[in-house]
């Protein structure tokens, strides 16, 4: 049980994991991240490879659409010119892995800042319908760009390697993942500890008196805009390197709908909530496709219902967490947290 | 000492006059309010001053700079503090990082030094601390409650928070839109003893709009009070009060002053 | 020369019908200020009961048309006050995504319950084509946008002159001042979504008559977007005009482009269109600005 805090210093009042008992369960939770490979079976690894591929590109719309404000029907797309300046860079410029990783994400932000930029002076829907359009335009160059991406028909790629460590199988590319996760998650959570992260809430929140309080609401929706799809091409340049193949039926719209279902689910405005939001969307469809495994005994078309079936409970899981738990799952975490805080002792 | 001066303004919304050839000019660290009747066009003036609105005729100035076509965020960080009319907080922030906003402008973290954070950004961070928690937090007496999310907080305090935001920008002019709208006589008090000690303490000049004539007596040195978008006068509150223009405009004409009820 | 002609009128008729499917958009728009991401899904929806009502209870259309008119008031009503009753007052971006959220629930239960396979109407109109010229005319699409037109102009009327029409521009006006006259703001937002989920259904029938019907048939809502950017959100004229606009010019485009790019630049041009439009005028081209307060 944790009694109290007893700060002495602005800086551990400011800390992130405040007290000892957090500290102690983060190193918990790190050393059960590195020993899970070694224990895992080959599924649970590519599970967990995709979770957290899914997880980067889950903090990055969040920072642009729960932090920020600013909604995005286009996130798949961003996350898909990473993966396409991954495939493309390692496959006819024979660049490596490492260097290929940082590109994909500048080239991301680059077209993240073309779209967002002329339109920073929208607002709302505007903007909605125009990210919506660059959606549109962007899945068209995938496709039709044949001599560069390959078309329908899309590209593989080899194995990445590290300096001649070739990343040829899904434990090696775990601590990969697991690596960039964590360096994704303590950046995104660091930028909201400074007047960075404190601009683009406050444009969420109030956008005439953030500005008014001398925000350059340009600057900082830029801002807002880049790194989004900065961290969307670095989760893209990783899917791709992952799964060794890229299409472009893998980002469409509905995609990009699939990642706002995430941190409407995990909770808007919360990094933790981008974290839990992209893990349980990589898990749900798993858990339906298990289901309909067991029915197939019974209605052999069963397995057909999969895909429907999947936007059936995606569009109601946006419905039901948007009308009863704005939220998310973040602030379900919080409440139990809360409760077990002072557990027994509640009262 | 003219710290700003409005110099003719003109304001007009789809063909309706909001403010017509206004000019005054507000002395280096006195207390200046502008009164006059809803829809006088009282906040539109600040807007126009803290530039949220472009006046159509006329101009700006502060400390001798022309304003009129500088974008609101640079005005912000010349020290033009800001309060508003209907709270304007960040209610996705607790109340420090409310306040801390307010700083926005006086800090450096970029975006690179944001992200990595550890350092230079650490550092600021914690001066900033340290500063809002010594000269803001301790004088308007919101300990209590600086870790509280701003939207369950009472009005009264919304208000107060809403304060120390704006003194965290250590603005030269602060812009306040009725500061103790809605607040109860106690309240009303409190937030009359801080504008007072802002003006001491802080060295601010304050221009603010109330509806509060009580207050704006007691307080303020000078008063500007506009009625359909019209200067009709200014001066100390006492010639303000004698003035004949004033008294119609706010009693009507004295004909009608029997019949009618005083709107102050 | 024929060619272009050709198009434009093709092109000229699609947009009619689209005008119709924006109709749909706009009138909950106008009186709710909801931007309902799945219009083409009640579009999608529409064109599926119809075809069951067709093909599998052999119903004659005659009998179809009101039938569907009577379920999609019922889909409106249903989606006003399960999901969006409970959203009143939350912020914009939460209610547009509660009708993405929506958009995904219809679709998925379209394929769930009707395939994803392509299914194509009985004929409802003479096959002749209509012949104008030298320009010829495909007589589903020919007869679709007349029924459209129809459609349109009733809405138009009924708006205009009907007790319900005028209270509901009474509502788009001013929320409070049509409470304080006695107005029902509530009923009104159920009846606005009955009529916004009729004029779509109505025009995917109509669509679906002339391309047949799959799931993704709920896609061509998504050019609702240009139409009404194009025509301002609000405006039953503007979402006319709009809705003839992007008809010719996707219908153009598709034309002389297609070729060249293998097909999808039809359905690309006015989005980007679109896009060109917003970087000019960021509030669309017949949209206001609104006066901001503080």
């Amino acid at each position: 049980m944790h009694i109290g805090d007893f700060k002495e210093t602005y800086a551990s009042d400011q800390a992130v994991f405040i007290n000892a008992t957090s500290r102690f369960w983060l190193g918990i939770l790190f050393a059960l991240l590195i020993l899970f490979p070694f224990v895992a079976g080959d599924y649970l690894l590519f599970m967990a490879n995709l979770a957290g591929i899914t997880i980067i590109g889950a903090v990055g719309l969040n920072i642009l659409t729960g932090f920020a404000g600013l909604i995005s029907l286009g996130h798949a797309a961003f996350i898909g010119v990473g993966g396409y300046t991954a495939a493309i860079l390692s496959t006819r410029f024979d660049l490596p892995f490492l260097l290929c990783l940082p590109l994909s994400g500048l080239m991301a932000a680059f077209f993240g800042i073309i779209v967002g930029g002329p339109s920073l002076r929208l607002k709302g829907l505007y903007l909605c319908i125009a990210t919506l359009a660059a959606q549109l335009i962007l899945e068209f160059i995938f496709v039709h760009w044949e001599s560069m991406t390959g078309g329908i028909r899309g590209m593989n790629i080899s194995p990445p390697d590290i300096f001649g460590y070739v990343l040829d199988n899904d434990f090696k590319f775990y601590f990969v993942t697991l690596i960039m996760v964590i360096l994704c998650v303590t950046f995104a959570r660091n930028l909201f500890r400074t007047r960075v992260g404190r601009a683009f809430i406050a444009i969420r929140d109030r956008d005439i008196s953030a500005e008014l309080m001398g925000i350059n609401l340009l600057r900082y929706k830029t801002y807002a805009f880049a790194l989004s799809s900065f961290l969307a091409g670095i989760s893209g340049c990783l899917w791709v390197n992952f799964l060794k193949t890229i299409t472009p039926e893998h980002f469409p719209l509905l995609e990009s709908v699939r990642y706002l279902a995430m941190i409407i689910v995990g909770g808007m405005g919360s990094i933790l909530g981008s974290i839990l939001g992209a893990i349980f969307m990589t898990i749900v469809p798993e858990v339906i496709s298990t289901i309909l495994g067991f029915l197939v005994n019974i209605f052999p078309t069963a397995m057909s219902f999969l895909f429907p079936l999947q936007q059936v409970i995606f569009g109601l899981l946006i419905v039901i967490f948007l009308v009863f738990e704005p939220h998310g799952l973040a602030e379900i975490w919080r409440r139990i947290k809360n409760y077990f805080h002072l557990w027994p002792f509640e009262h | 000492m003219k710290i700003l001066s409005i110099d003719h303004i003109s304001l007009s919304f789809g063909g309706l006059n909001v403010l017509s050839d206004v000019s005054f000019d507000v002395n280096q660290g006195e207390i200046f309010a502008i009164i006059g009747p809803n829809g006088a066009g009282k906040t539109s003036i600040l807007n126009i001053i803290s530039g949220f609105y472009r006046p159509e005729k006329g101009k700006v100035f502060f400390n001798g700079n022309d304003l009129t076509h500088m974008p609101a965020d640079k005005r912000a960080a010349l020290g033009m503090g800001r309060t508003f009319q209907n709270i304007a907080l960040y209610h996705g922030m607790s109340v420090l990082d409310n306040i801390k906003l307010g700083a926005h402008y006086h800090l450096k973290t970029g975006l690179m030094s944001a992200l990595w954070y550890w350092g230079a950004a650490h550092r600021e961070e914690m001066e900033l601390r340290k500063k809002i928690e010594e000269d803001i937090i301790d004088f308007l007496e919101i300990e209590s409650i600086r870790n509280h999310p701003v939207s369950a907080l009472a009005y009264g305090l919304q208000k107060r928070v809403e304060l120390a935001r704006a003194l965290a920008m250590r603005p030269k002019v602060l812009l306040m839109d009725e500061p103790v709208a809605g607040m109860n006589a106690e309240e009303t008090e409190d937030m009359a003893r801080f504008i007072l000690d802002i003006k001491e303490e802080y060295d601010t000049t304050i221009v603010l709009i109330e509806h509060d004539m009580k207050m704006i007596m007691d307080i303020s040195d000078r008063v500007l009070v506009l009625n359909f978008g019209q200067a009709l006068t200014h001066g100390t509150p006492k010639e303000v009060q004698k003035h004949p223009d004033v008294i119609e405009a706010y009693l009507g004409k004295k004909k009608a002053k029997t019949n009618r009820t005083a709107i102050i | 020369m024929d060619i272009f002609l050709q198009l434009v009128a093709s092109g000229f008729l699609v947009g009619g019908i689209y005008a119709l499917i924006a109709l749909g958009f706009v009138l909950i728009y106008k009186a709710t200020n909801i931007i309902n991401f799945a219009t083409g899904e009640f579009m999608m929806i529409g064109a599926y009961i119809f075809y069951s009502l067709v093909v599998y209870l052999k119903l004659s259309p005659f009998i179809g048309f009101p039938l569907v008119i009577i379920f999609a008031a019922i889909l409106g009503f249903l989606v006003e006050r399960l999901i969006l009753r409970h959203m009143l007052g939350q912020p914009n971006i939460s209610i547009i995504m509660v009708t993405i959220g929506l958009s995904s629930i219809l679709l998925g239960l379209a394929e769930i319950i009707w395939g994803s396979s392509f299914r194509s109407f009985p004929p409802l109109f003479p096959r002749k084509p209509i012949i104008l010229g030298e320009i010829v005319l495909r007589s589903n699409l020919f007869y679709g946008f007349l029924m459209a037109m129809v459609v349109v102009a009733v809405f138009l009327l009924l708006f205009k002159y009907a007790k319900v029409g005028v209270a509901m521009r009474a509502t788009a006006n001013d929320q409070m001042a049509a409470f304080s006259m006695g107005i029902n703001v509530k009923t009104m937002f159920t009846i606005s979504w009955a009529f916004g989920a009729i004029a779509a259904s109505l025009g995917g029938i109509i669509i679906g008559n002339i391309g047949g019907v799959q799931p993704t048939l709920g896609h061509i809502g998504l050019k609702i977007f240009p139409i009404v950017i194009l025509g301002g959100l609000d405006s039953i004229i503007g979402a006319v005009i709009g809705g003839f606009i992007v008809g010719i010019v996707e219908n153009l485009a598709g034309g002389y482009l297609d070729p060249y790019f293998h097909g999808g630049v039809k359905d690309l041009a006015p989005f980007v269109v679109l896009i060109f439009i917003l970087l000019i005028k960021p509030h669309g081209l017949f949209g206001t600005k609104e006066i901001e307060r503080l």
